[in-house]
């Protein structure tokens, strides 16, 4: 927009392995919780939900990880994979009753605040990030940028913003009572955040 | 008489109970803020970065107001003007009836509680549930929000335990934080599936991209603005940036004030309603800008800068008067030092303006102020035009609290002070009448002695020391 003073962009020079380290150590202060990951993830995403009594995996079904994730998901394992392409209109009830977990994909992550950035819309709608107990997300370090500041000027948001864009960090939190922090308020639960391994 | 500001006051002091959970919460804060800002070097900077943005926002504002309209209309959102809450409430009915909905679930939304508009929904057979937690404690109660940012500060977990089993008779009795939070997620979770129409507040609105920024920790400003079919939010005209790469440090700057976060759980950017081919959102969003007064505010270069707040309530945490007292005992929608700035100009010098007397002017809400509004300056201004009859005043009901008795003092005093001589006579004279002075002044002389006039003049004791008299 003419008129208004340039900003200087506020990041950091941390190199790539700091960039992750800070990013996990920034969303693990908040009780998100980081597994570096192999090709092999689907596996481990099965055995984390099989642990959590979790019986019903969401994640678009067009999403980029789909494929990958039905082609990895172990045949015996107790968690189904339910592929999402219903409209809310349909499909609320189930969401909210039975969906007990999903995995998205993210658009990046930053390291100064261990945010993830999410641009939900038709391949991943906005809802699975939210409804279900626990939320997964599969994380590219390499998608990780210093600040938000950063990672929004590079990634030009501004040439055009999708319908809902978000920065998720942690799960759902409240400090209403008393100021004392308790986690899982009305969002998610637990918030497990799948950083695949850069040899990957 | 005593005013009723002056009577909330003895009742907010004499409130034993809030006092210990007021004070121990903003000790907490201010606390939290400093770890939060850890370098000062860079917090000065971000602070002035801060200023300069919404100060451009503020020089610019008619502009962007017509350009955030028109790019909010653009991303298909539909775009209401109000002059006033009754309009604003008004505007969110007619919604509300075209949809057919008989709820209305909310997120934390102080220009809704500007506009009254759960009471105002209530008459008109819709039930407006907040699902905040905070919030929620306060409606269940049939109270108001004593603090921007943390409305339920006021009460403690004993107070909510109670009130939750009161109200919801079916959920095993708790009297842990976690129980009770655990208590509100499951009663919420229902409203959140069946609501048809939800509504927001907004904490900054893009102009050059049309996009609505919110800022929450618990998910249900997520939920109510993307699980039902129609989403309406409401803001002040003051909340609009002119762009996108102006909202991190604005971000940064109001989480690290408010709560001493680096970032809230959620920051929720939404650019109109559900795409084609996207299968959930709000197929309706609409955005009510209200003025509510902040027009008048803006025509003023100086009282202008009330309208820079990101409401962070920085000023309130580390506000010596608020932190003893709660915000119920301002009776404002924005209580602390920002309210006592911004309610006597929304709502007129005649019915707020005690509230700009109600200040030692200590100047800590200044130096907490992301956004540097200079709050004890214009507190003093907001003092002089109370007093100064003057009807082309910018402000609302100037000159309503200027009182006979208080304004030939100051009169009195002016023309003293204005002559070295008048001066020189009645300090003198002071001094030989010291006996006269009273022992006892009220409340004052409960636990301190009496100022009483020095026997000689500084000024005769300066000279004294051998100093020229200048």
């Amino acid at each position: 927009m003419p008129g208004a003073a340039e900003l200087t962009v506020r990041r950091f020079d941390w190199g790539a392995e700091e960039q992750t380290a800070r990013f996990s150590q920034a969303l693990v202060a908040v009780q998100g919780q980081v597994i570096e990951v192999g090709a092999d993830w689907p596996r481990r995403v099965a055995d984390l939900l099989a642990e959590r009594g979790a019986g019903r995996l969401a994640f678009g079904s067009e999403a980029e990880l789909a494929a990958e994730l039905t082609r990895g998901w172990p045949p015996d394992s107790p968690v189904r994979l339910v592929p999402w392409a219903e409209p809310i209109e349909t499909g609320r009830d189930r969401l909210f009753g039975e969906i007990e977990a999903a995995l998205t994909g993210c658009r990046g992550a930053i390291a100064e605040t261990g945010s993830l950035i999410l641009w939900p819309g038709r391949m991943e709608p906005r809802l699975l990030s939210l409804v279900p107990p626990i939320h997964l997300v599969l994380l590219d370090p390499r998608e990780i940028r210093s600040t938000l500041h950063e990672l929004l000027v590079e990634q030009a948001w501004s040439a055009g913003m999708p319908s809902n864009a978000l920065l998720i960090t942690g799960p759902s939190k409240s400090a209403d009572i008393e100021q004392t922090l308790t986690y899982g308020v009305h969002g998610p639960k637990e918030l497990i955040v799948l950083i695949r391994a850069s040899s990957d | 008489m005593p005013s009723e500001l002056r009577l909330r006051v003895e009742s907010g002091l004499g409130n034993g109970r809030v006092r210990v959970n007021i004070r121990r919460a903003m000790d907490h804060l201010v606390h939290k803020r400093a770890a939060a800002f850890p370098d000062a070097e860079e917090r000065e900077g971000l602070r002035a970065q801060g200023e300069a943005i919404r100060a451009e926002a503020l020089a610019r504002l008619p502009e962007l107001l017509e350009t955030l309209e028109r790019t909010c209309t653009g991303n298909g959102m539909r775009v209401h003007w109000a002059e006033t809450a009754a309009e604003a409430n008004r505007i969110a009915l007619d919604i509300l009836r075209a949809k057919g909905a008989r709820t209305l679930i909310k997120g934390k939304s102080m220009v809704s509680e500007e506009m009254g508009l759960n009471a105002f929904l209530a008459a008109e057979g819709i039930e407006a549930v907040e699902t905040d937690l905070g919030e929620l404690i306060l409606q269940l109660g049939g109270e108001r929000p004593s603090h921007i940012i943390a409305p339920a500060i006021h009460k403690d977990r004993y107070e909510v335990a109670e009130l939750f089993g009161r109200c919801f008779p079916e959920l095993p009795y708790r009297e842990d934080i976690e129980g009770l939070t655990a208590a509100a997620r499951a009663v919420m979770r229902e409203r959140f599936r069946a609501a048809t129409a939800g509504l927001s507040g907004v904490n900054f609105a893009v102009a050059e991209t049309g996009t609505l920024c919110l800022v929450e920790n618990e998910g249900n400003g997520r939920l109510c603005t993307s699980a039902p079919d129609v989403h309406i939010a409401v803001m002040g005209i003051e909340k609009v940036i002119a762009r996108l790469d102006q909202l991190p440090p604005l971000l940064t700057l109001l989480t690290r004030s408010a709560t001493g976060q680096p970032v809230t759980t959620y920051v929720n950017l939404i650019s109109g309603p559900r795409r084609a081919g996207e299968r959930d959102g709000p197929s309706e969003v609409h955005l009510i800008l209200l003025d509510n007064g902040r027009s008048r505010v803006y025509a003023d270069p100086e009282l202008r800068d009330t309208l820079r707040c990101i409401r962070c309530g920085a000023c309130m945490n580390h506000c010596p008067i608020y932190a003893r007292l709660g915000g119920h005992a301002y009776g404002t929608v924005y209580p602390g030092p920002i309210g006592s700035i911004l309610e006597p100009q929304l709502q007129g010098l005649d019915r707020q303006g005690e509230l700009a007397e109600a200040s030692t002017l200590c100047g800590a809400c200044a130096e907490a102020c992301p956004v540097k509004i200079p709050i004890p300056k214009l507190l003093n201004r907001l003092r002089w035009e109370a007093v100064r009859p003057d009807p082309d005043a910018p402000t609302l009901a100037p000159g309503s609290r200027r009182r006979a008795l208080p304004a030939l003092g100051w009169w009195l005093w002016a023309w003293v002070y204005a002559s070295p001589g008048r001066y020189r006579a009645i300090s003198t004279l002071a001094g030989r009448l010291r006996w006269l002075a009273p022992r006892r002044l009220g409340a004052w002389t409960r636990s301190r002695t009496a100022p009483v006039p020095a026997p000689r003049p500084l000024s005769r004791l300066v000279e004294a020391e051998g100093f020229e008299r200048e």
